[in-house]
């Protein structure tokens, strides 16, 4: 069933700065075990480790001046 | 909430502009000639009310205003001559980047030591400040997103694709009770405002009709759909950081889970928005339109232009202690913490 989600490959997209953006809905586990989730129909995952909402990316990565 | 329905009355006329197209609401009067449109101050009460009177009729329209002036030639053409005046004072007055990624590097820095209003509210902010800041807000966000929808038909491709994809966001993703101008509904409640839609129009001054004029002219032009897709992009990028010193004020001064609700949503949700915006809607649209560059750049530094213009306004009011609004509010204030 070539038109069943489940089928689909879930896109990941990776830029050089900033968040990944998956497309949810997503489970994140995180080191002490704590599952977290969210439905957005995308989800921006902190890289940078500086979000106040870890694991949500909150701008944090922006330079700032 | 009231009932949607529910058409908000006109409000307090600000001078013959404004008066006249009121008039010829009611059926009353004629509308404003020439030569007093080109005369008005372009930024001023009467002139940008006017021109707000005209919009509204796209959105909710007035209680005892025929829709059908939607479309009424003769008042398209007092907007039209309105818009021109309005568009070439921003094309004018607002900076110029020629290039998108100058017009955006501006606001994709967060200032160590920001001086906005959401910084003062962060670190000065009381309920009234609070107060008087979402009843103004609110000409905008109990319609959040309806006058960026309008630009879906211009666009086509990806940049439809990642706009209709933010917009369902804003709309609750398909669920009522968290559609954001409900979930702004809400907040005001916890600050003690009414939440009936256009109750503080005649509380607001001319900065902030500025800011919600602008985007029904961007929103309700294909020509300028370029223009709106940087407003969009500008409110996108800013909201996510200003949002988070928002819901700190809302937390610090105890305005209620629902106000600080309203702006934690946003930090997460504008955060993903920006992404989507840049890379889709801006992307898509500059593979189809490469054209539209400079136009993007305009909404960027238009957006920017009016939305100084209004923090400057109500910082120089509080900072003097004063009311940054022209009616006061009422004490409908019942939440307490």
């Amino acid at each position: 069933m070539p038109n069943s989600p489940s089928d689909t490959p879930r896109r990941v997209t990776v830029r050089r700065k900033g968040p990944l953006l998956v497309e949810g809905p997503v489970e994140v586990e995180l080191e002490d075990g704590t599952i977290v989730s969210s439905d957005r129909f995308r989800v921006a995952l902190c890289t940078c480790r500086r979000s106040r909402r870890y694991p949500w990316c909150d701008t944090s990565h922006r330079d700032r001046a | 909430m009231k009932h949607p329905s529910e058409e908000p009355r006109l409000p307090a006329p600000r001078g013959p502009l404004s008066a006249a197209v009121e008039d010829h609401l009611r059926g009353t009067g004629p509308l404003p000639p020439d030569e007093e449109i080109a005369a008005a101050p372009v930024y001023g009460d009467d002139l940008q009310l006017a021109l707000y009177l005209c919009y509204e009729l796209h959105y909710r329209g007035f209680a005892g205003v025929a829709p059908e002036l939607e479309w009424d030639p003769e008042l398209l053409r007092v907007r039209g001559a309105l818009e021109r005046r309005f568009l070439a004072a921003l094309r004018a007055d607002a900076r110029r980047h020629d290039r998108l990624d100058d017009a955006l590097a501006g606001i994709l820095v967060e200032p160590v030591d920001g001086t906005g209003v959401s910084h003062f509210l962060r670190d000065k902010g009381e309920l009234w400040h609070l107060r008087e800041y979402a009843a103004q807000r609110s000409l905008y966000h109990l319609k959040e997103a309806d006058p960026h929808a309008w630009v879906l038909p211009r666009l086509w491709g990806r940049a439809k694709a990642g706009m209709a994809a933010v917009e369902f966001d804003e709309y609750g993703g398909g669920r009522a009770e968290r559609v954001h101008a409900r979930l702004f509904a809400d907040l005001m409640t916890d600050l003690g405002l009414d939440t009936a839609y256009g109750r503080y129009l005649d509380a607001a001054h001319a900065e902030l009709l500025v800011t919600v004029n602008l985007m029904s002219l961007f929103g309700l032009h294909r020509s300028l759909r370029g223009a709106l897709v940087g407003h969009f992009a500008t409110v996108e990028i800013t909201s996510s950081p200003g949002s988070r010193r928002l819901a700190e004020a809302m937390r610090r001064t105890g305005a209620g889970p629902a106000a600080v609700h309203f702006y934690d949503e946003h930090v997460e949700a504008d955060a993903v928005h920006e992404q989507v915006v840049r890379q889709d809607v801006i992307g898509g649209l500059l593979e189809v339109e490469p054209h539209l560059e400079a136009d993007i750049a305009f909404g960027v530094d238009a957006t920017v232009f009016v939305e100084d213009r209004l923090g400057d306004r109500l910082l120089s009011d509080w900072t003097a202690g004063r009311s940054s609004l022209r009616t006061p509010l009422t004490q409908e204030f019942t939440h307490t913490s």
